[in-house]
């Protein structure tokens, strides 16, 4: 089998002198959609900033692509997308991207196809701060997919959007993944277990579970996630 | 430091100041207001006007700058997006140079609309020459804007930022010779007015506008350079890649 696109052995983390993660150890495959679930306070964000490589480590080892989170060399192949809109809210959608993509060196055209892909087309030349909630946060999603990063860390990318929006976002991250991208998604909502390749549940800064839904519904004998999520935690 | 993220980081935040009209409108029309304001305080005195407002137009650009920075770096920490950038291939000096060229900018514009006015409309009558205050203007507004940016990582809020300006900012005027030469000061204040940047911006401000721009001058200027790369030096410090 080939090398998992990001491996994490024995990751402690720490946080206001709380352990949030606790010897935790995962492997996201290459080229799939892994959610990341868990109802908040699990550990979830903390996770993704230690494999983005943005947060301080008490021990354990992250490995992404191949290389220690957080090398230089993975500036450019790993794109995070945090749960509060991390753009500008005085620039317009398009500037915003516009920047991060000469930032990235990312093609020009990336930037009117990333605006096309979260359905903000018809808002491309509006200052972000005047869109909703919901729209604000395609923005910041936009702006990871500029550049055509090989691994994608999206922490609740589809919180508040409307029905519609979300099917096509899920449609656009597996199309990612066909291509070869591998995308590590987190959400709380055990819904959109559904639609990941595969399953890490955590829980209380520990890995529950890691399988694909299938496999969980196997081993728990139950049809709802939700329900196989109780199982597996009440059993833990 | 690549260039094209230099310059890419410069334009982007000009263009977050030019789209904020009343932002603009407020750091190009205050000087000269200001500067209008002190002409008809000190009514019929020519020479004590013409001593204070040569200085001043160079001593507006760290003001301003100072208070601008702070904030918008305060905004980048909060918003998430100076996290975004230092997860991107883009070097901290990338970040300090592209704002420092902006402000820079911002700072001729400024310097020249308050030029234009001190000695076109106000009579402002000085020795030397008037692209030397220009100059020191702009090595004052990066000044402002390094130190800005370095103590932005210590407010929380908005709130505290804008207060940084009267601790920070308001005891150097007081203490950098423009209100009462240093040598008539407490002793232990002329002491402390040694340590700090402003005063030799204001002493080189003073020497040129007074036409002497020999050695001391000189000295003044390298001492606000090196405050320059000290602060920026000091401001780098606080752009982490990995935080707690």
């Amino acid at each position: 089998m080939a090398d998992p696109a990001v491996r994490v052995e024995g990751l402690r983390v720490r946080r206001d002198g709380n352990v949030v993660l606790r010897d935790l150890s995962i492997a996201v495959r290459e080229a799939t959609v892994t959610g990341l679930l868990g109802p908040s306070g699990s550990g979830k964000t903390t996770l993704m900033r230690a494999i983005v490589g943005v947060q301080i480590v008490e021990a354990g080892e992250v490995v992404v692509l191949g290389r220690p989170a957080g090398s230089p060399e993975l500036r450019r192949s790993v794109a995070y997308v945090t749960q509060a809109p991390s753009v500008y809210l005085d620039l317009t959608v398009r500037e915003n991207l516009v920047y991060f993509a000469r930032v990235l060196d990312a093609p020009h055209d990336s930037v009117e196809e990333a605006i096309r892909t979260v359905g903000l087309g018809e808002h491309a030349a509006q200052v972000v701060r005047t869109l909703s909630g919901g729209e604000q946060s395609r923005v910041s999603l936009a702006t990871a997919l500029l550049g055509d990063p090989e691994l994608l860390v999206l922490d609740e990318p589809t919180v508040g959007l409307d029905p519609v929006l979300r099917r096509d976002l899920w449609n656009t991250f597996h199309e990612l993944a066909e291509r070869g991208a591998t995308l590590l998604v987190s959400s709380h909502v055990m819904d959109e277990a559904e639609r990941c390749d595969e399953l890490v549940l955590l829980r209380e800064g520990a890995v529950v579970a890691a399988a694909t839904p299938q496999e969980l519904r196997e081993r728990t004998g139950r049809d709802d996630l939700e329900q196989a999520f109780l199982v597996l935690a009440e059993g833990a | 430091m690549t260039p094209r993220i230099t310059l890419a980081t410069t334009s982007r935040v000009l263009r977050q100041i030019v789209r904020d009209r009343r932002t603009l409108a407020l750091l190009l029309v205050v000087p000269p207001l200001l500067l209008t304001l002190f002409k008809y305080v000190f009514d019929g005195q020519e020479a004590t006007f013409d001593r204070v407002a040569g200085p001043l137009v160079g001593l507006f650009p760290f003001i301003t700058m100072f208070l601008v920075t702070s904030i918008a770096m305060l905004r980048e920490r909060t918003a998430g997006t100076l996290e975004r950038l230092m997860s991107m291939p883009l070097a901290k000096l990338d970040l300090l140079v592209g704002y420092g060229l902006a402000f820079a900018a911002l700072a001729a514009v400024q310097a020249s609309l308050t030029s234009a006015v001190a000695f076109g409309l106000l009579d402002l009558d000085t020795e030397g020459p008037v692209w030397v205050v220009f100059l020191i203007a702009i090595a004052n507004a990066v000044l402002g804007m390094a130190l800005g940016l370095f103590l932005s990582a210590f407010a929380q809020s908005e709130f505290q930022a804008v207060q940084f300006m009267p601790a920070f900012v308001l005891p150097q005027i007081l203490l950098c010779g423009l209100l009462v030469p240093r040598e008539d000061m407490a002793p232990l204040l002329e002491l402390a007015s040694y340590a700090l940047p402003l005063t030799y911006a204001y002493d080189a401000l003073a020497r040129a506008t007074a036409g002497d721009t020999g050695g001391r001058f000189a000295l003044d200027v390298a001492v606000v350079c090196g405050c320059v790369v000290l602060a920026l030096a000091l401001g780098a410090t606080t752009l982490r890649r990995r935080t707690p």
